[in-house]
């Protein structure tokens, strides 16, 4: 019983990584209907900004800092390469997000060269009890911090004037731009909030281990995450991120025990198994909306 | 009662008057179009005796990719059907012809059935029926939904060839390609011609027949039932083409083409590594099919020799530029520049040039076409 609670606590802290970049990419998909395959390279730039960062600042604001860098580095990358798609099939600026990806990233490994990098947190790998269960202090700290953002994020989306032009335009995009939205605004924000919220998830996830090259397969653990909660729904990301952390963690901590004909690591692609399983049930997630076509 | 066809005509000096629907859907509609692909053909069976032995294997290489971009052309170019599960099916392809063509006694699993024409059967098949099991997946996702469940494919193929060292020998050793060998002629050892160049000329016949099977079928019923989901799929099914046999068609096609493709490239290349099935490696045929030209299987074809062919011009770089090193452990150095100019490729044919290569050769006739009064 212990195992099995301190396999869902720790699963719930690497989901709520998970959870921050599947916000991000709902957002970007919400806004623009398109699948951000850029998220990786952002998130693999926000912990390689806070590990160059953290020697003159400190962790809280190399973090800031890194964030908000990243954040300006997706508002750009908006501005400069998927403004200019508005219109084009989603399909193709989905593939030059991929386009992105692939570039950003071989820069940001140029930053982080063979080694691996720490980003200084001031938790590593110890622990604390809680309730008799050993866990591992980043990961409360992943938790906590992922609970106030989402309530932030959320709260901005229903009481804020840019929160409400958010919704408005991911709703109709021409209504929201006859009623004096500026859905240019909006397609720049959204990648802005996504870029950082990747960039937080990053530096969360390198804590402890350290930041390498390979980091960024991470990211794209959100995308079974999105895909189980529905593409366009906020609180499917965050369920979905959870979940997602959850089996993972309790699959690599029993799969050798009742199915080690699985192979090894197999909990690293359970994310994908369990996206399948869903999607046979529910083609459009579990929060997602059915797509209705009018013709 | 039989229609009488009337016996198409062509009218001297009109080259683009049709007279007829079946002269316009021909394969090769007009004459100049048939000199330039005799013209192009006798190029490429020429080359096997100009070039040296290495650039011949990069060809061969080439032109196995051209298969598979392809197969992935008639699904994601014709059919419109995004997938990024490529790479999976090629790597079915290859250990279905390595494991065939293999040493019975070797390290690995192996049947020493060496014979080309049964092995490339085999990999095509087997990857087919393995798209067919995908298929009705793809045909009730749309879109993006589709993009994501074919890169879990990815993700989970690459764990099972990690985890099945029996067949592939694990990562970081791997197996030896298939054996190819064709009316008891080894091709992959020097006889009379180097392997170079019985590879390269086995290459070539066999794109030659893969490129005008699938030519044959984007022109037929099946090809237009393709385009008519691509351009609007509930317009298709409106007008009775039936999404999800068309669908689950284009999938086990495009599969079969990447499996022959997989075996083909791996006999080249002489070695299979599991780990080299990722990402990256569906991401490349993805940028074959778009710098290429989606929806033309001429431009896959240039898309596939052109990205086959990038690493040898980036090699060349240090050379001109020398900020670019060719030492691997080197900031800036030729193998990241190789994989940014991916990235980079792909966003500029795509803002620039949505046609790709084929659009760009379109563009050049035109010009020429109207000659001297272009504008």
């Amino acid at each position: 019983m212990i195992e099995f609670l301190s396999g869902v606590v720790s699963g719930l802290g690497a989901g709520s990584a998970y959870a921050l970049l599947a916000l991000g990419f709902v957002i970007v998909y919400k806004a623009t209907r398109v699948i951000s395959f850029a998220q990786p390279a952002f998130m693999l730039a926000g912990a390689v900004a806070v590990s160059y960062l953290v020697g003159p600042l400190g962790f809280v604001p190399a973090l800031l800092l890194g964030v908000a860098g990243v954040a300006l580095l997706g508002l750009a990358t908006e501005r400069a390469v998927i403004r200019p798609m508005v219109g084009r099939p989603v399909f193709v600026v989905a593939i030059i997000t991929l386009g992105i990806d692939i570039a950003m990233r071989v820069v940001v490994n140029g930053f982080i060269g063979n080694d691996v990098r720490q980003v200084g947190d001031p938790w590593g790998l110890r622990r604390v009890n809680v309730l008799g269960i050993a866990v591992q202090q980043r990961h409360i700290a992943m938790i906590v911090t992922t609970a106030v953002l989402i309530g932030v994020l959320f709260a901005f989306f229903k009481y804020s004037r840019l929160g409400l032009a958010m919704r408005a335009a991911s709703y109709d995009q021409e209504t929201a731009l006859a009623q004096g939205v500026s859905v240019g605004t909006v397609f720049a924000l959204s990648w802005a909030i996504a870029a950082g919220l990747a960039a937080v998830a990053g530096t969360f996830v390198a804590t402890g281990a350290g930041v390498d090259q390979q980091m960024w397969i991470i990211a794209l653990k959100a995308l079974p995450a999105i895909i189980l909660g529905g593409l366009d729904s906020l609180g499917g990301a965050v369920v979905g991120g959870l979940t997602i952390g959850v089996v993972e963690s309790l699959v690599s901590s029993y799969q050798s025990d009742f199915a080690p004909w699985l192979g090894q690591n197999f909990s690293v692609v359970s994310p994908y198994v369990v996206m399948l399983l869903i999607l046979l049930v529910r083609p459009y997630g579990l929060f997602g909306t059915r797509e209705v076509e009018r013709v | 009662m039989t229609a009488t066809r009337p016996r198409p005509r062509q009218i001297t000096g009109r080259p683009e008057l049709y007279t007829s629907y079946a002269q316009q859907l021909r394969m090769f509609n007009t004459r100049p179009k048939r000199l330039a692909v005799l013209a192009i053909l006798l190029v490429a069976l020429s080359l096997p005796f100009v070039y040296d032995d290495e650039t011949l294997r990069l060809l061969a290489l080439g032109l196995a990719a051209a298969i598979g971009a392809i197969g992935l052309n008639l699904v994601t170019g014709y059919a419109g059907q995004v997938t990024l599960g490529h790479a999976f099916f090629l790597a079915v392809g290859a250990y279905t012809a390595a494991a065939l063509s293999g040493d019975p006694d070797g390290r690995t699993i192996g049947f020493g059935i060496t014979n080309v024409l049964v092995w490339l059967l085999a990999a095509g098949l087997v990857a087919a029926v393995l798209g067919l099991l995908v298929a009705p997946l793809a045909a009730r996702l749309r879109g993006l939904y589709l993009a994501v469940v074919t890169l879990g494919l990815v993700f989970l193929g690459e764990h099972i060839f990690k985890e099945w060292q029996e067949l592939t020998g694990g990562p970081g050793v791997g197996r030896p390609g298939p054996v190819p060998e064709l009316f008891g002629i080894r091709l992959n050892e020097a006889g009379v011609f180097t392997a170079e160049q019985k590879l390269y000329l086995l290459m070539l016949v066999l794109l030659v027949g893969f490129a005008v099977l699938a030519r044959n079928l984007v022109r037929s019923k099946v090809g237009r039932a393709f385009s008519a989901i691509r351009d609007r799929d509930i317009a298709a099914s409106v007008i009775g083409v039936n999404l999800t046999r068309y669908k689950a068609l284009a999938f086990a096609i495009s599969s079969f083409y990447a499996g022959c493709a997989g075996a083909l490239v791996y006999t080249v290349s002489g070695f299979v590594e599991p780990g080299s099935f990722n990402l990256l490696l569906s991401v490349q045929y993805i940028a074959m099919v778009l710098i290429g030209g989606a929806g033309t299987i001429s431009g896959s074809i240039m898309g596939a020799l052109f990205i086959t062919l990038l690493p040898r011009i980036t090699r060349d770089l240090p050379a001109f530029l020398p900020l670019i090193s060719a030492d691997a452990s080197v900031p800036l150095n030729v193998f990241q520049v190789e994989t940014v100019l991916y990235g980079l490729l792909i966003i500029g044919f795509l803002l620039l040039e949505p046609r790709g290569l084929f659009g760009i050769w379109v563009r050049i006739r035109n010009y020429w076409k109207a000659w001297p009064f272009s504008y």
